[in-house]
């Protein structure tokens, strides 16, 4: 978080609104620990990480989802999505990502 | 997260303050607050009285043991998932010797994330214009910069000075401290000498055991940026467990 906030503040004065993805569950091989933690602008944009890259441009798909609907998510990755194929975690990890607004 | 938490969230990681983030992940109650150390509320809240104090005393244990983790809290037959997210303190490098090997430590030192202090009496030295990065810059004896340091079990040193007047004060407080990591700069000449002087200060061979002297992996390189790597190399490997 500390690395993330000079971006988000960044964002902020820019007048774009930003979401926040966190890792609040980790199974396998997950490439990043409990709390790892990406940061998405409107214009969909992003800093910080919640994968080894293998999820990042689902998440922010989803995080321009949750700044629309202004209401937060809470989802899973991992190799037995359905999704599997376009966003499976190459490592065999399994995650489970809260993305929430700041307002 | 509202604006509330986020800046005050800011303002202690910026204080170097221990805090966490309860946030209700699912659930029939939403919300999210920022507690200080001690579990107490300092932003946001839940609408439900229950489960704020239910979280408050939930997060003790996180925050003693300065980890994160998830919980399921039940509140009359409705459940909660909630996401304790902890934020200790950030590792802390202590470089004694404000020489040119400190100035690419501190850099890679705050590019990692650790909060960086320099301490050299010698004027010519430890000047803010060379040190511009460093958290703290002390020009002091160490026995004097270190009394106002607080050193934990996180903090890694860095003696870089080769001059035992100065080196020698500052690795007697480190051993007497929990220190994770102490290095030492020097040959083999100039590290028996301070061996010598700390055996008859009277300190054990298990604490003299303690320092890594020559510091650093041994990666080979010779240049300052070199140095600085092998050293904060050595201090991520120690951070983490690897001997």
């Amino acid at each position: 978080m500390r690395d993330l906030l000079p971006e988000i503040r960044t964002w902020q004065h820019q007048g774009k609104t930003v979401a926040l993805a966190t890792v609040v569950k980790a199974w396998g091989s997950s490439p990043r620990p409990l709390g790892a933690k990406m940061a998405i602008s409107s214009e969909g944009e992003m800093a910080g990480s919640v994968s080894g890259g293998c999820v990042e441009g689902a998440v922010v798909e989803e995080a321009l989802a949750v700044l629309s609907s202004g209401r937060a998510k809470l989802i899973e990755y991992g190799v037995s999505d359905d999704l599997a194929w376009t966003v499976g975690l190459s490592c065999g990890g399994k995650l489970e990502i809260f993305i929430e607004p700041l307002s | 997260m509202e604006q509330a938490i986020l800046d005050k969230l800011e303002e202690k990681l910026a204080a170097h303050e221990t805090v966490a983030v309860a946030t209700v992940l699912r659930g029939p109650i939403a919300g999210q607050v920022l507690l200080d150390a001690t579990g107490r509320i300092l932003a946001g809240g839940f609408e439900s009285e229950q489960l704020t104090a239910a979280v408050a005393v939930s997060s003790k244990s996180y925050l003693a043991d300065l980890r994160s983790g998830r919980e399921e809290i039940r509140i009359d037959d409705q459940t909660s998932d909630l996401f304790f997210e902890v934020y200790p303190p950030p590792p802390q490098i202590i470089v004694i010797g404000a020489v040119h090997v400190a100035i690419h430590l501190i850099a890679f030192g705050k590019r990692l994330g650790y909060r960086t202090v320099v301490i050299d009496p010698r004027t010519a030295f430890a000047t803010v214009e060379r040190f511009a990065e460093a958290d703290e810059l002390l020009i002091e004896w160490p026995t004097e910069a270190l009394a106002k340091l607080v050193i934990t079990d996180n903090t890694y040193f860095a003696m870089l000075t080769h001059d035992l007047k100065i080196d020698l004060p500052a690795i007697e407080i480190a051993l007497r401290s929990p220190a994770r990591y102490i290095g030492t700069l020097g040959s083999k000449k100039t590290h028996s000498k301070r061996v010598a002087a700390l055996r008859e200060g009277r300190f054990s061979e298990p604490d003299i055991a303690r320092i890594h002297n020559p510091i650093g992996l041994d990666l080979g390189g010779r240049r300052a940026e070199e140095i600085a790597l092998a050293i904060i190399a050595e201090i991520v490997a120690v951070r983490h467990g690897r001997p």
